[in-house]
């Protein structure tokens, strides 16, 4: 199943991509025929995946390098915090699928790179060995950069470059840590590292611990190294920005708590106060940076940087509230900005312009576009009802006792979001209509519509009724969760 | 063992050198169609076949008073060095039956050929002095084989630079028999590891000279001014034989010498010889690294690659120098994927050079509607040379590194850092030449190029490994550890 999960992307792509140029209108459909298949797959994984066992199911594992010195497995396995990943993966593939629709420019290759993407991705989520989660990670790097240099706007080729290079850098070192650490613990399985941690390596274990997450934070991304999103968000597709804040940033965060965290308990647990601190920056340095922006996109993309802020404090928690929020907000993050971004293309493709002081009072003319606007802005601004809302709550129950400065930064990095998304949404949907915009129209093709449901009903849905995500959550970290109490006791 | 099992043993050498006779002489015959591609082929194709069939007989056996060793290690490098001159001569066929001197050519290809194949088994300071000098003196013709301005100033430079690694290298070979007493490497080791402390100066000044002779062999900064020069002036078949099999041979030598003469991490040099190699390492991938970044010519980029190239492949010598044991395996290794990586790449640079009379990248803007094979074929190339999943590129870095890693030094992590680091600088500049292929579109009139049935059989043999061995590496894996272990 899981691996039908990972394939099954692939091969649509390839299809695409040896598609002859007179049929290319058929790309479309079947990148939306593989993807949707896929899609169905996670849902499946997602009901069937047991939350009372726990622990990882669906295990496949083949032995894909083998000397006497060294093994390196090929497993693909889902736990409770990979399951709602593969799920929002599945989801969010289909509506950049659909949002896609209208692309003329050499449809084939676009979608086949596409399809690639979230086939690499799908690996990431899905691996069980350090050196094969290191494959994918750098596997996403080649469609990301084709992406967006090709099919982008404006300064794409620069965007492009300085999203690879910034995760190339990131993901280098990331290498060289997890060498030490299958070195120092004589296997690279991530669940045997995890059973029993490494204690001693050839380099500090701190040093380890920072090597690998300087990739997870610049992929969060995280202050300061995260001036690479705002370009790339601005410059990318539309699809492309929403599998981008959907799903590729949550690699950052499930590498953190897949991978960090657990393999170096420890000194995760000792750098705890640096992370608060870096996320509380974040939050707030994010936000008011958002408050500043005129472009409409790259508003929202920077209001990914404050709310990503959210998953690595609940992090910092370092207890399984902390973590439950982290993981509950990566999910939310990516299906509400999904939204954002898909409604920014949206009202970009009907007024060709993101500068919101040329817009306004839109909501005349697309009445039906502003209130899902509207409601996928009071998502993000976390209004009680919608599924945002409980992710920074659990947030901040798991880290207010450990770190009440932080926390604190965090609740008014709340206030700061009602500010950037209500003043948004005054500027750009109230206010007296304008002449130009007359001719403006809601849409009518049910590809928008479709993609704009599929992300909406998890919003709500998850927001009424939480446990449905939570469960499985919940199941996933309870395994690191209970390190750090132990941890916790000691001191 | 009568004379006949001694030449057995260099028979693949013999193979070669004869050869080169038949062609020198078919040469001079007053008739048109002479066919020398195929006998030079066919007499590339005995030697391949003789080596298969020594490497399922598992040989291993010294011979001619000692001078070579025929084992596991030598077959595998012979093999990697016969493969890439096979696939260069079928794919190149139709640019050296143009050549005013298509004759010497050929005679030259195949004494180099000859030369690296006693040297992958040389077992004595004379036999690699000789073998070495053979290579060489070929390869300095070879440059210059097209009698322009720029091949022959690529040819004099080669000369120049490479008379004085000779040089180089042959003094550290007289300090080495001074000290000794022997030109045997396996009384040299054996003296080394009985010597007292005292001789640990000359010792390293030895393995210095040595190391900046193969050095110039191998392309590694800072003996590796010739490179972009060579790889740019000469013709693009030379270039890619140079950049495959002169390197093979370079760093089979240096694991010999290294683990034969210098008895590797037995040794008390091997601490000293290991910070040698890191630092040698990273000059190569900076300076490697740096220079390809600036380049808008597709040789002389591949040029500057393949010194980063070299870097990367000292990261292994570094690790096996304290006695690593994975380090050899991850040497042999890497220049077995190198050979499909980087003649994958040079074949098809050549391929358009022929059509095109053109290495300017910016050229190739448009080729995936232009010419999708190429495209494809070279897009493959240039993600191994990155070391992205999945190609065989990436298993040999992750080797080459897990060996420095695992070795548990303190400056080999740092050498690793710096050499992941200098990975994701060359994703700048590979990445870039794929970008143009698939993402630009062509100029209006750009010539269509299709590749003739041999290049089209040999890239795609090059495409299917690189993917192949990236996903199933288990069996080159093998062999490079079988190798490996017969040095040690």
């Amino acid at each position: 199943m899981l691996a039908a999960f990972l394939l099954l992307p692939l091969a649509g792509g390839l299809l695409t991509a040896f598609l002859p140029e007179s049929r290319k209108g058929e790309a479309r459909w079947i990148a939306l025929f593989f993807t949707t298949l896929a899609f169905l797959i996670s849902i499946i994984m997602y009901v069937m995946y047991d939350n009372t066992a726990g622990g990882l199911q669906y295990v496949e594992t083949t032995e894909w390098i083998s000397t006497d010195l060294f093994t390196l497995s090929f497993g693909l396995g889902i736990d409770g915090l990979s399951a709602p990943m593969i799920l929002l993966l599945g989801l969010l593939s289909v509506v950049a699928v659909l949002i896609s629709w209208n692309i003329s420019e050499k449809t084939g290759q676009y979608f086949s790179w596409l399809l690639l993407l979230e086939s690499a991705v799908a690996g990431v989520f899905l691996s069980l060995d350090l050196i094969q989660f290191f494959l994918f990670w750098e596997l996403e790097l080649l469609p990301m950069f084709m992406l967006i240099s090709r099919w982008g706007t404006g300064r794409k080729l620069y965007s492009a470059t300085k999203f690879l290079l910034y995760t190339l850098a990131g993901s280098a070192l990331m290498l060289a840590g997890f060498l030490l650490l299958g070195a120092a613990g004589n296997s690279f399985d991530i669940q045997t590292l995890t059973d029993s941690p490494v204690t001693d390596a050839a380099i500090p274990l701190g040093l380890i611990f920072w090597s690998i997450m300087l990739a997870f934070l610049v992929k969060l991304p995280i202050f300061p190294v995260h001036t690479w999103l705002p370009d790339a968000h601005t410059d990318a597709p539309t699809a492309v920005s929403v599998m981008l804040a959907g799903v590729l940033l949550k690699m950052g965060g499930y590498g953190i708590l897949r991978i960090a965290v657990p393999l170096l308990p420890e000194v995760a647990y000792d750098s705890q106060t640096i992370l608060a601190t870096l996320a509380g920056i974040s939050i707030i340095w994010g936000g008011v940076i958002t408050l500043r922006q005129t472009d409409l996109k790259r508003l929202i993309a920077y209001s990914s940087v404050s709310h990503m802020g959210y998953v690595l404090l609940g992090v910092s928690a370092m207890n399984s509230v902390g973590f439950s929020g982290a993981a509950f907000q990566m999910f939310t993050h990516g299906t509400i900005t999904g939204l954002l971004f898909v409604m920014v293309g949206y009202v970009y493709e009907r007024t060709h312009t993101r500068q919101i002081s040329e817009m306004s009072g839109l909501m005349h003319h697309l009445p039906k576009g502003g209130v899902i606007m509207v409601i996928a802005g009071l998502a993000s601004l976390g209004l009680p009802g919608l599924s945002g809302f409980v992710a920074e709550l659990t947030v901040f129950l798991g880290a207010l006792e450990p770190h009440p400065v932080a926390t604190i930064l965090g609740i008014l990095g709340v206030v700061l979001s009602s500010g950037y998304i209500l003043w948004t949404v005054q500027r750009v949907f109230q206010g007296p209509p304008r002449k130009e915009w007359e001719h403006l129209r809601d849409s009518t093709s049910w590809y928008e519509w479709l993609a704009i449901a599929a992300l909406l009903i998890p919003i709500i849905l998850f927001g009424i009724y939480p446990a449905l995500l939570a469960e499985s959550i919940e199941s996933g970290i309870v395994p690191i969760a209970q390190v750090m109490e132990a941890l916790e006791e000691l001191v | 063992m009568t004379l006949i099992d001694h030449l057995n043993l260099v028979a693949p050498a013999l193979l070669t050198f004869c050869g080169s006779g038949i062609i020198l002489m078919l040469g001079l015959l007053p008739i048109k169609k002479r066919y020398l591609g195929f006998w030079t082929s066919l007499s590339l194709v005995l030697a391949f076949a003789w080596l298969v069939v020594h490497h399922l007989n598992q040989t291993d056996a010294v011979g001619l008073s000692g001078a070579v060793k025929l084992d596991a290690f030598a077959i595998f490098f012979s093999m990697i060095i016969v493969g890439a001159t096979i696939a260069v001569v079928l794919a190149t066929q139709d640019w050296a039956a143009k050549l005013e001197n298509e004759m010497e050519f050929y005679a030259l290809l195949l004494t180099a050929v000859g030369g690296m194949l006693i040297l992958t088994q040389a077992n004595d300071l004379i036999t690699i002095f000789i073998a070495i000098e053979t290579i060489s003196l070929s390869q300095f013709i070879l440059a210059a084989v097209v009698r322009d301005d720029r091949g022959a100033e690529a040819g004099l430079k080669y000369l120049l630079t490479g008379a004085v690694a000779a040089a180089v290298l042959l003094y550290g070979l007289v300090f080495l028999f001074g000290i000794s007493g022997s030109t045997s490497l396996d009384s040299i080791s054996q003296f080394i590891l009985s010597s007292p402390e005292e001789f640990k100066l000359v010792l390293l000044l030895t393995f210095i000279f040595i190391t900046a002779g193969v050095g110039y062999k191998m392309a590694l900064a800072p003996f590796h001014g010739w490179a972009p020069d060579i790889y740019q002036g000469a013709p693009s078949p030379v270039g890619a034989f140079l950049s495959v099999a002169s390197k093979a041979a370079g760093f089979a030598i240096a694991l010999r010498i290294l683990y034969g003469g210098l008895a590797g991490g037995d040794s008390f040099l091997s601490d000293d010889m290991s910070q040698i190699f890191s630092i040698l390492a990273i000059a190569s991938m900076i300076i490697g690294n740096t220079g390809a970044l600036r380049q808008t010519d597709a040789k002389r980029l591949l040029g500057y690659s393949s010194i980063a190239q070299a870097g990367n492949i000292a990261v292994g010598l570094a690790a096996l120098a304290v006695g690593s044991t994975l380090g050899a395996g991850a040497v042999a290794f890497f220049v077995g994927a190198y050979l499909f990586t980087n003649l994958g790449a040079f074949l098809c640079v050549h391929i358009v050079e022929h059509k095109v009379a053109n290495t300017e990248i910016a050229g190739y803007a448009g080729m995936l509607k232009r010419s999708p094979f190429l495209a494809v074929v070279l897009t493959i190339s240039l993600l191994s040379l990155t070391g992205i999943p999945p190609t065989v590129g990436f298993v040999a870095k992750v080797y080459v590194f897990n060996a420095a890693i695992s070795a548990g030094n303190a400056w080999l992590v740092g050498l690793v850092a710096v050499a992941v680091i200098n990975t994701a600088i060359s994703a700048y500049y590979y990445l870039r030449w794929v970008r143009i292929m698939w993402l630009e579109d062509s100029e209006e009139n750009a010539t269509q190029i299709r590749p003739n049935g041999w290049q089209q059989f040999v890239l795609a043999l090059m495409a299917l490994g690189i993917v192949l061995l990236g996903v199933l590496p288990n069996r080159l894996i093998n062999l490079a550890k079988a190798a490996a272990e017969t040095l040690m």
